[in-house]
């Protein structure tokens, strides 16, 4: 790789300085100003709607501040576009990546490079070659990129960034997609990668990652910067005590459980999917009353389809799905609503509401046709505003009004809507999918709260989610999803990360 | 029956299906190279008259086919430009933009018509010499292939070389992958600073000169005349050619000669009082498209992106 000749680190390769955004009803960065070093890894850890993201877009080119000046090598850049960016030698590679399914490695790496009219691909090839030989990656350049795991595209995310021969490179959330193992072998490359002379932007809210990988670190809290600082200077606690603004309990309290009669049951079910990737292949799962079991894997393993399955929008094509002891393998959603099922489903805002609606008319769908909402077809008003106003109190909603568009409220706001109605009713099961994904500290903890008072209350919870962590906080049981079956069961007072991450990767001993 | 299946007959009917097929192909690949950056532009009826209209108008008045041609390309690369602007740049919906430019094109049309030619009232129509056929030296002369590939009209040889020249650009060129990239994730390429609008507007522009180049064939070429319904619903078939070829230049070629198959052995059918009902054939062509759909669903290259338009830091 052309990365640029290595050079004694220390001195500031790229300032940022006084750099302010303002979206609509939002300062996204407040006068942030930050000295990243050359060749280093610099972190910026923040949590979700500190303004991490959007610093990096500013970066990249994709806004442009409203005030202040970003620098590289003491020249003053003002970029219009990421061809800008790319230009002066900023490269990003996005959280979401920014890939084209349908086409193959090399042709993704191609696109935007200053190549002759004709495509002439054995150039690339042969730069892409020695650099997944160079960093022991095995894709096969001609591969239709839709079709690889997520891991291997992020390689071909990274690398089609490294090909413009950048100097900086920004990472929005690398490891979100990665096992434990998949994110330990990242940070080898990347701190290789440091060493040969790049400088390495880092976006994460994982206090480990910090700690484990960059140099220096500068926090941001609410579009502002709190401080930048040595790595090596401070401890987990100082960083989430800086993060959040107050002192953090990184714990649930809650009581063992005593699970009850099972009310999930799955028993070696299959369910083809549309791309080829996450099916399951004979998947089997119990959930019993008042025990939350937490469905730990990488993306793409099946989680999916185990949700729409017992959701009932994908019927399994062998196998069969209890719930509350009566079959449901070929019911339909409303039906299987009916016996008591809720569901938070991993992208709210596609699955989970209406934007815009009013958020008292989000509360009540999917329960509208009973008998406290409507009678003979014609919704009652009258108990509609009643249960608005009790969920908006009970739930902590902010909301001037239960009028209000739905469109308006934040991610947090969002999932408390969700969870508002899908607890009405007493559910017996209870399936939520990343709960707690893209939501602030404050938000977590009350949705995971939730969870474990309804697991007291008696409902069984199947709880899926890539943050391992919430995992361990939250489950009674451990069931790691690995292509398609759950290839361990395992109670988390009796495992560690390491292992769970062995089975994530599908190289666990022994399935069950 | 018998007369029907004469070496004549059955020659006739393949020099008609070239011919048939001519305007559908040169429209279906414009509107492949503007749906492969993701603007479906549904007003290919309209551009189509419009093209036929204003290359009609130019050859008329300046007396030069040749020049025809010209006014019909840039006849319909106007309301391309005009779909570009509406889609690339202001990114209405694609699919009312289209249908309201699609009345715009068969209204404006009709309406530069009648102001240009019927202010006197006269029955006659209005007509110019028309284009004829121009035999291909020797490969005309080969038996049957000669008669049916190569006395044909100019457009129809442009259409032909048009089919490998729209592969080569998609498949083979920096700009073609270019395009098709914007056409499955546009954001994917802004993020690599390749310019999304400019590319749009080219394909799209592109996409409204050759559709009026289509309408032209049927002018100029065919009836040396321009009247109200001259179009007769090609515009539509050529959409559907472009989901029947599942977005690819040689099935698009194989669609437009189907089509044109199939209307050629109907008219023919119709001339020799075959009893044997001509609307199953006409209706044909409808279900194939519904049929090649089914079967394309698996491994479809519909452009991912077509129709959605792209807002740069929305995710």
């Amino acid at each position: 790789m052309d990365i640029a000749e290595a050079v004694a680190p220390g001195d500031p390769i790229l300032v940022i300085d006084n750099v302010t955004k303002e979206f609509p009803g939002v300062v996204a960065n407040d006068s942030v100003s930050i000295d990243v070093n050359r060749a280093s890894i610099h972190c910026l850890l923040g949590e979700n709607g500190a303004g991490k993201t959007t610093l990096a877009d500013i970066l990249y080119g994709v806004f442009r501040p409203d005030s202040g000046q970003i620098r590289l090598e003491g020249r003053p850049l003002d970029m219009a576009s990421p061809g800008d960016a790319i230009a002066a030698g900023i490269g990003m590679v996005h959280q979401h990546f920014e890939l084209v399914p349908p086409m193959s490695v090399i042709e993704n790496v191609v696109i935007g490079t200053p190549a002759r009219q004709w495509l002439d691909l054995t150039e690339a090839r042969r730069r892409l070659e020695e650099f997944f030989a160079d960093y022991d990656v095995e894709i096969d350049p001609d591969a239709e990129v839709g079709r690889l795991s997520v891991g291997e595209q992020q390689w071909v995310e990274i690398f089609k960034t490294l090909y413009f021969g950048v100097e900086i490179l920004i990472l929005d959330e690398p490891t979100a997609v990665l096992t434990p193992q998949g994110v330990t072998e990242l940070f080898a490359i990347l701190r290789r990668m440091r060493d040969d002379g790049l400088t390495i932007i880092l976006i994460t809210h994982k206090l480990k990652e910090v700690m484990d990988l960059s140099d220096r670190v500068t926090v941001l809290r609410r579009g502002r910067v709190v401080d930048t600082v040595a790595t090596d200077d401070v401890d987990q606690l100082d960083l989430a005590r800086m993060m959040v603004g107050r002192d953090v309990l990184l714990q649930v309290d809650k009581q063992r459980s005593e699970p009850g009669a099972p009310v999930l049951e799955a028993d070696a079910i299959h369910v083809e999917s549309d791309t080829g990737r996450g099916a399951l292949k004979g998947l089997s799962l119990n959930v019993g009353a008042g025990e939350i079991v937490g469905v730990a894997g990488v993306s793409g393993n099946g989680q999916n389809a185990l949700f729409d399955s017992v959701v009932g929008v994908r019927h399994p094509h062998s196998g069969t799905i209890r719930i509350t002891g009566q079959d449901v393998t070929t019911a339909a959603p409303h039906k299987i609503a009916r016996l008591g099922v809720a569901c938070v489903p991993a992208d709210r805002i596609a699955q989970g509401l209406m934007m815009d609606f009013s958020i008292k008319e989000n509360l009540v769908l999917g329960n509208h046709r009973s008998s406290q909402f409507s009678r003979a077809g014609i919704l009652n008003q009258s108990q509609i505003d009643a249960f608005a106003a009790e969920s908006i109190e009970s739930f902590e909603i902010k909301t001037p009004s239960a009028d209000q568009v739905t469109r308006t409220l934040s991610g947090g706001n969002l999932q408390k809507i969700i969870m508002a109605r899908e607890l009405y009713g007493r559910p017996a099961l209870i399936l939520a999918h990343q709960p707690t994904r893209g939501l602030d500290i404050a938000a977590s903890e009350y949705v995971r709260q939730r969870l474990v008072q309804e697991r007291d209350r008696g409902a069984g919870v199947l709880l899926m989610s890539e943050d391992l962590d919430e995992i361990f906080q939250l489950a009674d049981r451990i069931a790691v999803i690995f292509d398609g079956r759950i290839v361990a069961m395992i109670e988390p007072d009796a495992t560690s990360l390491e292992e769970i991450g062995m089975h994530m990767a599908g190289a666990g001993a022994g399935a069950p | 029956m018998d007369d029907f299946f004469t070496y004549s007959v059955i020659l006739g009917i393949f020099v008609a299906t070239v011919k048939i097929a001519t305007p559908l192909l040169i429209a279906a690949l414009g509107e492949l190279v503007a749906e492969s950056s993701g603007i479906l532009n549904l007003s290919l009826e309209g551009t189509m008259a419009l093209g036929a209209f204003s290359g009609f108008l130019v050859a008329s008045e300046s007396g030069s086919l040749w020049l025809g041609l010209v006014g019909a390309a840039i006849g319909g690369a106007l309301l391309g430009l005009l779909m570009a602007v509406m889609t690339a740049t202001v990114k209405v919906n694609q699919v009312v933009a289209g249908l309201a430019l699609n009345i715009l094109g068969l209204g404006g049309a009709f309406f530069w018509y009648r102001s240009v030619y019927d202010a006197g009232g006269t029955i006659d129509l209005p007509s110019v010499e028309r284009f004829r056929t121009a035999a291909v030296p020797l490969l005309s002369d080969i038996p049957a292939v000669g008669e049916i590939l190569f006395e044909q009209h100019w457009l129809t040889y442009f259409a032909l070389v048009m089919v490998p020249v729209t592969f080569v650009f998609l498949n083979r060129t920096k700009y073609g992958l270019e395009l098709r990239s914007i056409g499955h994730n546009p954001e994917a390429c802004d993020m690599r600073g390749v310019g999304i609008v400019s590319r749009q507007y080219f394909a799209v522009i592109f996409g409204g000169a050759m559709a009026g180049l289509g309408g032209a064939f049927l002018s100029l070429s065919e009836a040396g005349q321009f009247f109200p319904d001259i179009i007769a619903g090609r515009g539509w078939i050529a959409l559907a050619i472009v989901i029947f070829g599942n977005w690819r230049a040689s099935w698009i070629l194989a669609g437009s000669l189907l089509f044109g198959f199939l209307e050629a052995t109907q008219l023919a059918l119709q001339a020799s009082n075959v009893n044997l009902p001509y609307q199953l054939l006409l209706a044909l062509p409808f279900v194939l498209t519904i049929v090649a759909l089914v079967l394309n669903r698996s491994r479809s290259q519909v452009p991912l992106a077509l129709t959605i338009p792209y807002h740069r830091g929305e995710r």
